[in-house]
Order: C-alpha cells, then sequence, then structure tokens
C-alpha cells in the first residue's frame, strides 16, 4: 500500500492508502483538532459521521467529517473552530 | 414494466431488501452514503455472496457515496427522494431526484451515548467509533482502553480493541448480574432458532476470558477526566435503576474510553416522509413491513432495535413485499416466521439491557448534554421548567448545532418534556452550492457507478 502524506494547519501526517483522515491523525497520536463553541478541544465521538466532532477543512472546503473522508495524498487539512463558522 | 423500487442503505437490512425486490423482479436503486455496502456491521455469514449476487445483477443499480438529503412526498404515490452524489461533504456533487415506485428505508442505528460529566473530552468514543476504526483501518482507539455502558454489543467491541492490541482493563455492564441474566435465560425455547447468535456471545465470553478481560456488571463509568483529553475514568457501583451506590468510586487511569448504552435509530427519514411512529421511537410497520406513508416500506433497526438476524429478515420481506411480490409466497411466510424468532431473541436481550431511569443523577450543573453547542445540564434545567421544549431549543440552544440532536436528542427529550427529538427539515447537510445547481437527469435505467 501507497503511503498518503497530508497536513493538518501545515504540519505533515503520513497514512496508508486507505484510511480517513481521522484514522491518519489518530494512528499517528493526535487526539484532537476541532474546538468547540467554548474552546473545547474535539476530535473523534461516534466515528461514523453522525455527531460532526470531527469537522475540519479539507483543501479550503469547510465541515468536512474527518471520520468519513478518505485523506488523499497531498490533502491540506486544516482544523476549525466556532469562531471561523460565525466570520464566514 | 416492472416496478422501480429504490432502497435507501446497504447494511444487512438494505442489501436484503435490494435481494428481495430483485426476486420479485423489481428493478433496483441501492444507495448508501459509504463506499461500500455492509453498513456497521460490515462481514457477517452470507455477506459477501449476497453483496455480490445484488451487486452484480442486471436489474440493479448501485449508488454509493450518496446521501439522501430530502424526502418530498408525492399524494398517494411513493415519495421522490433527493440525493447528492460524491465525496463525503464534498462541495459540488451532483443532485439527482428518483422517483420510485416504491421506497424501502434501512438506514440502520448509531450508538446511544447517554451524557456524563467529561464525555465530551478527546478519547472518549462510542463503541462504534472503536469499532469502525478497527475494522475499517486496523487502527485501535487506545492502548490502555475501557469499555462501558449497556448491551451485548460491548462484547464485540472488545474482541476488536483485542484484536487491534489495544489492552482492555474491563467490561462494564450498567445492568445488575440479576436483570442480565434474567433477560439471557428467560424462554429458552427462543434461544434454539438463534443458536448462532447465541454461539456468537458465547465466543466473546472466551475470548474476554483468555484475555483475563473482566466483565463487570451493576457498574457503569460516571465521569472521564484529564487534560485536553481523557486520562481517567471514575467508574461507580449502580442500583438497578442506575442510581450510583456512595463510596464505590474507583478510579482508572485509560487512554480511551469506548461508551455505548444503546442504539438510536435514524429516524430522520421515516419521519420526512410522513411514516407514523411506534411510541415516539420506531417506525411504525405493519405485519409487511409496510409503514403508514404510501408506498414506503421500513426495515431494520428503525422499526426496533434487533440487530442484524432480524434486519436481514425485516429487509428480505420489505423488498420482496414493495417489489411486487406476492405476501402468501411460501418464501415470505417462511421469512416472516424467522423474521418473528430474531424479533423475539431481541426482544429478550433489550430485557435483559434496559437503561435505569436514575442516570441523571450522574450530571452535574457543568455537565455538557449538548456536544454540538456546549449547552450544559445546569442551562437546561433553569430554562426547562416552564418552557416548550421549542422554547428551549431556542434559548438554550441544546439540539441545534450540526449534528441536529442526533446525539443529545433522547437525551434531552428524557431531562424535559418534549416534542419530537426527530423532526429534521434536512437530512443531511447540503452546501448552497449544490442546492442551487439543478438536478442531474437519470435516464431510469441501470446506473452504477463502479
Amino acid at each position: 500500500m501507497s503511503p498518503v502524506r497530508i497536513t493538518l494547519d501545515g504540519e505533515p501526517f503520513t497514512g496508508r492508502d486507505g484510511q480517513t483522515i481521522a484514522g491518519v491523525l489518530l494512528a499517528s497520536g493526535r487526539r484532537s483538532w476541532r474546538e468547540s463553541p467554548s474552546g473545547a478541544p474535539r476530535g473523534v465521538f461516534c466515528g461514523i459521521g453522525v455527531c460532526f466532532d470531527c469537522l475540519v477543512t479539507v483543501n479550503g472546503v469547510r465541515d468536512v467529517r474527518a471520520c468519513r473522508r478518505r485523506a488523499r495524498d497531498g490533502d491540506a487539512v486544516t482544523t476549525q473552530s466556532r469562531a471561523g463558522e460565525e466570520a464566514r | 414494466m416492472s416496478r422501480r423500487v429504490v432502497v435507501v442503505g446497504a447494511g444487512p437490512a438494505g442489501l436484503c431488501a435490494a435481494a428481495g425486490a430483485l426476486r420479485a423482479g423489481a428493478e433496483v436503486t441501492l444507495l448508501d452514503a459509504a463506499e461500500d455496502p455492509g453498513g456497521q456491521i460490515r462481514a457477517w455469514p452470507g455477506f459477501e455472496r449476497l453483496r455480490d449476487h445484488v451487486l452484480g445483477h442486471p436489474r440493479c443499480g448501485w449508488w454509493p457515496e450518496t446521501s439522501v438529503w430530502s424526502i418530498e412526498r408525492a399524494g398517494a404515490g411513493a415519495p421522490r427522494v433527493h440525493v447528492l452524489r460524491g465525496e463525503i461533504d464534498a462541495a459540488g456533487r451532483d443532485r439527482h431526484v428518483l422517483r420510485p415506485d416504491a421506497l424501502v428505508l434501512a438506514p440502520g442505528a448509531h450508538d446511544r451515548v447517554l451524557p456524563f460529566p467529561g464525555w465530551e473530552l478527546p478519547g472518549v468514543s462510542t463503541g462504534g467509533a472503536a469499532q469502525a476504526f478497527v475494522k475499517g483501518e486496523g487502527l485501535a482507539l487506545g492502548d490502555r482502553t475501557l469499555i462501558a455502558g449497556s448491551g451485548p454489543f460491548l462484547l464485540p467491541v472488545a474482541a476488536s480493541l483485542l484484536e487491534a492490541g489495544s489492552r482492555v482493563q474491563a467490561v462494564l455492564e450498567a445492568n445488575p448480574a440479576a436483570t442480565v441474566a434474567r433477560g439471557w435465560t428467560r424462554r429458552p425455547w427462543e434461544l434454539a432458532s438463534q443458536t448462532g447468535k447465541a454461539a456468537e456471545l458465547a465466543g466473546y465470553a472466551a475470548l474476554l476470558a483468555r484475555h483475563r478481560v473482566p466483565y463487570r456488571t451493576g457498574r457503569a463509568v460516571i465521569e472521564a477526566r484529564g487534560d485536553g483529553r481523557v486520562e481517567e475514568a471514575v467508574t461507580a457501583r449502580l442500583r438497578p435503576d442506575w442510581s450510583v451506590v456512595p463510596g464505590t468510586e474507583q478510579v482508572a487511569a485509560v487512554d480511551a474510553l469506548c461508551v455505548t448504552h444503546g442504539f438510536s435509530p435514524r429516524l430522520e427519514l421515516p419521519v420526512a416522509a410522513g411514516c407514523r411512529l411506534r411510541a415516539g421511537a420506531f417506525a411504525d410497520v405493519d405485519a409487511d413491513q409496510r409503514t403508514t406513508a404510501p408506498a414506503v416500506y421500513a426495515a431494520g433497526e428503525i422499526t426496533g432495535i434487533a440487530g442484524a438476524p432480524a434486519a436481514r429478515t425485516e429487509g428480505l420481506l420489505a423488498g420482496w413485499i414493495a417489489g411486487g411480490g406476492p405476501p402468501d409466497a411460501p418464501e415470505a411466510v417462511a421469512v416472516r416466521r424467522r423474521r418473528d424468532r430474531a424479533r423475539a431473541f431481541a426482544a429478550r436481550l433489550a430485557a435483559a439491557h434496559p437503561i435505569g431511569a436514575a442516570w441523571p443523577g450522574w450530571l452535574r450543573p457543568g455537565t455538557i448534554v449538548c456536544r454540538c453547542e456546549d449547552t450544559t445540564y445546569g442551562t437546561l434545567r433553569s430554562t426547562a421548567a416552564d418552557d416548550s421544549a421549542h422554547a428551549v431549543k431556542l434559548a438554550t440552544r441544546a439540539g441545534l448545532g450540526p449534528c441536529q440532536a442526533r446525539i443529545c436528542g433522547p437525551a434531552v427529550a428524557e431531562l424535559l418534556p418534549a416534542g419530537n427529538p426527530h423532526h429534521r427539515p434536512v437530512a443531511q447537510p447540503i452546501r448552497l452550492g449544490e442546492l442551487a445547481k439543478p438536478p442531474v437527469e437519470n435516464p431510469g435505467r441501470k446506473e452504477s457507478a463502479r
């Protein structure tokens, strides 16, 4: 399987082909990547696309569920918070 | 011309519904939000054969990565189904409108987790999440895990984590041993027809024993603690009503905590289609899986949490009837009998794992109830005293976040006198650009993405 290289806020992460974005981050030991409205860290909760806790921005597109989206080589992922949502 | 049947969801119920409708001679379009069929269960005895049969059938169109975002009622006929096709949450997915003769809804369920202090910490997840990452990516969510909640599902979660190399500290079943044992051993004749399921459960028990993982009953996680991520779980003994026995608290060091107290059926589609609910909790169906909405059938967990074996038989029957198969055909009669046995077994398991009414005793004023909006128990209580459910929602924002109350809805409904927690005008998020784009016209013929 070929490696998949993505970045999260510029920091590089390497995963395996077929992994989700959340899977790549979790496998590297990263547990959280989103901030709740009060600024608390959030990561994966439901793992199946129901809770929306793991939302990230992928290549400029906001509100992507990291637990459902397959990571693609070169994906530039950025974290998002509610403050960003309000500024939209 | 043969009947056109749309099946939503390709888990055990939906895949079997597609097979039933194909057998009845219908033209089938099978949709699922995921890239592959199988649902949350992903593999069950006979899955691969069934998948190959259905997906390879000349009268079946398989639409992966397809989300239903709206169901439009159409008088006495089957509703129109508005879908988005394309990579999950991508911008610019294609819109399609399906106009079937009959619709089978099999969207399944997701883990139900009761709130407790600290459940929002990273590292606390549902059992379903742990299961999904092991099965999908071979990844354990932690090295030192604790599994807690209620129900037989905790066992396969433990098995998955062990398989992925995690050290499972314990499996905690909140209900007391007496309740679990009563449910499991009552009416043993029902067990005879479900020996596969019973053997599966016995296999998990043996696996836990082999890895020296204790299965403790009458104990629950009542708090998660940690700085930015879960580091400790506070467990306590519970009375049968799930009130905490004071002085029985223990602290366990963990880096992952997997909690599931049962399942919530995904009711937004049946509600949007106008299906009547049974006891406000499940899609009401007749003996042939017909809902109260014209030409809409329901199968699987949305008709009652009964697990994959019941879902498969419900799907077969729903598909057969939706596809125009005669209800008195010998195979329909046999499937009905198998379905009733599977449901009886499931009812028994449900009786062994009820949710205790005193669980809100775990909550503190600062405990987050709505994860999307960070609404606390204290805020909910202060506004709830004399307001309607709608007013509480607006005042506290509980249930107004991106998950649209899928996670907190059942808990909020128990904490307050609430309205219908399942009504969601938009079933799945759709971007404005996608809404503005006209739908792609379908030739109405077989169409498979791969």
